[in-house]
């Protein structure tokens, strides 16, 4: 460039030791994977970051495996892929993936890069928090650290990362029971949640898992919510979900949120919304759950 | 000269295709493939690049600019403010000369430009821009355009004052007509800010020329109107500017306005280098005009029967800062103000103003979008206080050729109004509901229900939209048209300045010359200043207007062909197929030998039939030229719970007068009824205090292929003997009728009022 008398440095390391030396050197490096979101904000100027790093050279971040029964999904697989190879594992966050954007976007964009975005609305966060996810982040320095989804989150747009430390993977269990996904956006696709609301049936543990994204500064969980429904829900004799119990889910849920009005919606809709949002995934988890022919009477 | 990579050049139509036939677009596969060039695309070696300094304040007093950091950056060729205008300080679309060219002194919309740049570099520009020091004084903005009214001489944007145009419509007595009526429905309305969204952000490229001219590849709707504006602001005689059509990727009205056309001409005059300059999605957003928003109060009484005695209507349009087209916007929205109904008594107030929101113009419908949504909303208010249903209400008080507007303009062509309600309602209905494609789905596969809380509901909307300029205006078109013979074949060559803007009059023009030299090789050549005036590409008037001027020119150019073919062959008729032929249709000789190295060339110009202005008083008047029907019927799932909105069907009769191309048509069609549609669910420039809260693709939304449904057409074709093949403007049309469909329809599923557009979910819950 001529003239600008700053100039972005773009580092591109072909290993993830390389990455990680990169970060530690450039804690001011904004990680690119690919490029959906930080290509815009550079576009748009609402950003100037000091330096790039691209990692779209790290193979390793596009595998995923599955070690001690938990699945590791590394943080560059884009949203098709984890749609087309783990929508049957990970089926809250595949449905979650087929919301964001077009083709073209969910070809390149992956739940790395909304982690690193950390956006309240980026729509990855709701499921991870339903399902229990762990982001897995590393440094040079000090090596790997295990973040629970619901300890990453810290602000708008700040998350837990260290300045040199990159997201590698996220860590999260097979599902074990019905998941939904479900977003409010003002337009039939290609939109940015107005609100949206990840659940999760824990069955084993009895439990269920809540994800509240785009109503707070952070993606949040509903513990009221997920307390109430757990207790409330006839785990053992799989019975009916009384219409009274998903409107009382719908209402903790919604008084779990701390939304805001804004260009693309009133808070009042938002805690509207979720409550509606969640008593219907609660009733479809429900229903799939009492559906399925219990284990112990397969055999 | 040398001209620019990715400039136009002379565009072979692909094909074979006459008048009424679907020929094909002889761009559509290069845009399809990516590969059309637009203005953005333009290039030349040497060139610098332009970039604009805006304010970012609604209002505010200008006391100092302080340019020299940003002169003294490295690359930086130029840095412009109001001082350096060569000519005049301001221009207007309009005639009336109120749009600075930069601010002085006074800055009266957030996005006006204050200074300009030129550099080696985009980014060098941008940076000099941030080292521009602009000291404002910040004043409140005035933003309520009720208030305005209510006190024009204090609220005043700038000395003109508060109100742009009143114009009053009375016809009989309305006060009398009130105490007969059995039945009086009344509501307000609102229609807040669209945009035309174009995808192709405004750009272009200025050359300074030898002669101490400059040569303009724009991106524009109408190249002789920003000609106009242009030269008096250079200081240049229109002679020195020669001005060429640059790939355009969309207009809507948007492009009518000047935008960077004088500022790239001040830097390239300034610095003797090539200056291109193209805007990005942000500053699209401030770089053209939008619709007026509207506020608008109804009254309607009726007799038992549900036939209308009066209309009392105030219609406020909010223009903005400055002039641009709202005067003409106030007349259309004035005399369409009841749409196309009888109504024996009328008392119309409509009225434009200045405000310090942003700046609005022309858009598609053109004043008439804003009003079709009032008086529709009322038709449904009215039949359900009658008794009556949507259709039959509209049909008992529809006009019909012979009767009366709202000017006391009587309808001379056909308007078969009620008819085309009447095959609308037997149309088939879209199937149920199914459930199991979330796509089907109000929210889609953001899967916010599986069928619970869905409503399905019903709306009728209809639209009367004026075809060609108004009020007396003579907005003729010019064409030039070559025949000869190259390289062994009979080819016309047609030359008009009329901007194609992906509507398809470039398919249209080589359809016509097909039809009328009766040769298959025609070449249409770039419009550009090289011939004469063709009128801006809007109003729904290029195929008419551009289109008849190039039948003019084609039947001076067969007449002198067949006057040549009766020197050797005098029993010459016609010429059809390559071929001149007697009257018995014997074939007598190819059209090649007989024009030999003879070269027929004639330029035409076209008006329409002249029309008159409103009166200001009462405003009657022969003021429109044409005018065109479209009916739509929408089908709805709402999602009742959430407010969220799938549209099923949208099904559409629409009077054409003659099909020229049928599939160009029916985009058209589709394309306007889209662009209703994102009014009515979801397009809106939301202002808070003057400023634009959503200045991008990610907050201003625009119907996707999940919004937009397939659509049942019924184009029906009742010439109007007045216009060229008896064509009727039809881009526009279906713009207006699509909202007031799908909102009645809303309103069906619902039972919410919905007074206002776009509809947002928290309005529907």
């Amino acid at each position: 460039m001529t003239g600008t008398g700053e100039e972005m440095e773009f580092m591109r390391p072909a290993t993830w030791a390389d990455a990680l030396a990169a970060k530690a050197e450039h804690p001011g490096a904004l990680p690119i994977q690919g490029g959906t979101d930080v290509m815009v904000e550079i576009n748009f100027d609402v950003r100037r970051p000091e330096a790039l790093l691209d990692l779209n050279r790290v193979a390793e971040l596009t595998e995923w495996d599955t070690s001690g029964g938990r699945l590791r999904v590394g943080a560059g697989v884009p949203y098709a892929r984890l749609i087309r190879e783990l929508g049957d594992r990970l089926p809250g966050l595949a449905q979650a993936a087929r919301t964001v954007g077009s083709p073209q976007i969910r070809n390149r964009g992956s739940v790395g890069g909304n982690l690193g975005a950390a956006s309240p609305a980026g729509d990855s966060h709701p499921p991870l928090l339903a399902g229990d996810a762990v982001v897995e982040a590393e440094s040079a320095a000090r090596g790997v650290r295990m973040i629970p989804a619901a300890e990453f989150y810290l602000g708008v747009k700040r998350s837990a990362l260290e300045p040199d430390e990159l997201i590698r993977a996220f860590w999260s269990a097979p599902a074990s029971g019905p998941q939904y996904f479900s977003k409010i956006g003002t337009r039939n696709a290609m939109v940015i949640a107005v609100c949206s609301f990840a659940l999760a049936l824990h069955p084993e543990e009895r439990r269920v898992g809540t994800g509240v994204g785009s109503a707070a500064p952070t993606p949040r969980r509903a513990p009221a919510a997920e307390a109430f429904a757990s207790a409330e829900l006839d785990w053992e004799g799989r019975g009916p979900l009384p219409d009274a119990a998903s409107r009382r889910f719908g209402e903790l849920v919604a008084d779990a949120a701390a939304p805001i009005d804004d260009v693309r919606g009133t808070a009042g809709y938002r805690r509207h919304a979720l409550a509606v949002m969640a008593r219907r995934t609660l009733a479809w988890a429900w229903n799939d759950h009492r559906a399925a022919t219990p284990e112990r009477r397969a055999s | 000269m040398v001209a620019p990579v990715k400039s136009p050049g002379h565009v072979a139509a692909p094909g074979i295709g006459g008048v009424g036939e679907s020929a094909a677009r002889p761009d559509g596969t290069l845009k399809v493939a990516g590969e059309f060039a637009y203005a953005s695309d333009l290039w030349i070696d040497g060139m610098l690049w332009g970039a604009t300094l805006r304010s970012p304040h609604p209002r505010a007093l200008i006391r100092a600019i302080d340019i020299g950091p940003a002169l003294a950056l490295p690359g930086v060729r130029a840095v412009l403010t109001h001082e350096d205008v060569p000519g005049r300080a301001a221009f207007g679309v309009d005639g009336v000369e109120d749009q600075p060219v930069l601010a002085s002194g006074q800055v009266r919309h957030q996005g006006e430009p204050v200074a300009i740049v030129a550099a080696d570099h985009p980014e060098t520009a941008r940076r000099a821009l941030e080292l521009i020091g602009v000291r404002y004084e910040v004043l409140e903005p005035i933003t309520d355009a009720r208030a305005v009214i209510a006190d024009p001489e204090r609220l005043k944007v700038q000395d003109r004052g508060g109100v742009t145009r009143y114009q009053p419509v009375r016809v009989g007595d309305v006060d009398a007509a009130r105490e007969r009526a059995d039945v009086v429905v009344s509501s307000e309305f609102e229609v807040g800010i669209q945009d035309q969204a174009f995808l192709g952000p405004e750009a272009g490229l200025a050359i300074p020329s030898e002669d101490g001219g400059v040569d303009l590849y724009v991106s524009t709707q109408w190249i002789h109107n920003d000609l106009k504006q242009i030269a008096p602001c250079l200081g240049l005689p229109e002679e020195k500017i020669h001005m060429t059509l640059a790939g355009v990727g969309g207009a809507f009205g948007g492009r009518e306005d000047l935008s960077m056309q004088i500022h790239a001409a001040m830097l390239a005059l300034r610095t003797g280098r090539p200056v291109k300059m193209s805007y990005n999605r942000y500053e699209s957003f401030f770089g053209h005009v939008h619709r007026h928003p509207a506020l608008m109060r109804y009254e309607y009484g009726a007799a038992s029967d549900g036939r209308l005695l009066y209309a009392d209507v105030e219609i406020v349009l909010d223009g903005g800062a400055y002039t641009s087209s709202s005067l003409n916007v106030v007349g259309n929205a004035a005399s369409l103000g009841v749409g196309p109904y009888e109504i024996p008594n009328i008392r119309i107030d409509a009225y434009g103003v200045y405000t310090n929101n942003p700046p609005c113009g022309a858009m598609r419908g053109f004043g008439a979008v804003q009003a079709c949504f009032a008086y529709e909303s009322m038709m449904d208010r009215l039949g359900e206080a009658c008794g009556l249903g949507p259709v039959e209400i509209r049909r008992r008080n529809a006009v019909s050729q012979g009767s009366r507007l709202a000017t006391g303009q009587v309808i001379e062509s056909p308007a078969p109004l009620a008819p085309m309600l009447s095959r609308l309602e037997t149309m088939p209905m879209p199937p149920e509901l199914d459930a199991s494609d979330p796509r089907n789905l109000p929210g889609g596969v953001s899967q916010a229900t599986r069928g619970e809380g869905v409503v399905r509901g019903v709306g009728y909307g209809v639209g009367l939209k004026n075809i060609c300029f108004s009020e007396g205006f003579d907005d003729l078109a010019t064409a030039r048209v070559r025949l000869e013979v190259i390289g062994g074949e009979a080819t016309a060559l047609v030359h008009t300045a009329a901007a194609e803007v992906g509507q398809g009059l470039v398919t249209i023009q080589a359809q016509i010359a097909r039809t009328e030299l009766g040769v298959q090789r025609v070449t249409i050549a770039p419009a550009d200043t090289g011939v004469g005036d063709a009128g801006s590409s809007s109003a729904s008037r290029q195929s008419y207007m551009s289109g008849g001027a190039v039948k003019a020119a084609c039947e001076a150019v067969r007449a002198d062909l067949l006057d040549l073919a009766r020197r050797s062959l005098p029993e010459a008729a016609h010429v059809a197929g390559g071929k001149i032929v007697a009257a018995s249709g014997a074939v007598l000789a190819a059209v090649e030998d007989v024009l030999g190295d003879t070269v027929i060339e004639h330029t035409r110009e076209y008006h329409h039939r002249a029309t008159e202005r409103m009166d200001p008083v009462t405003g009657q008047g022969r003021s429109h030229t044409q005018l065109a029907l479209c009916v739509h019927r929408a089908v709805v799932d709402v999602d009742v719970d959430l407010g969220l909105v799938k549209v099923v069907e949208l099904a559409a009769v629409q009077d054409v007068g003659r099909i020229l191309n049928r599939q160009a048509l029916e985009g058209q069609i589709h394309g306007g009824s889209a662009q209703g549609l994102g009014l009515a669910v979801m397009e809106e420039i939301l202002v808070t205090d003057g400023l634009v809260r959503n200045p991008s693709f990610t907050d201003y939304l625009i119907p996707t292929i999940l919004d937009m449904p397939p659509m049942r057409l019924d184009i029906l074709e009742y010439p109007d003997p007045e216009a060229p093949y008896g064509l009727r403007g039809a881009g526009e049309p279906p713009t207006l009728s699509s909202t007031p469909a799908i909102v009645a329809a809303i309103r069906d599923a619902t039972g919410r009022p919905l007074t206002r557009v776009p509809v947002r979910p928290e309005h529907v819950i």
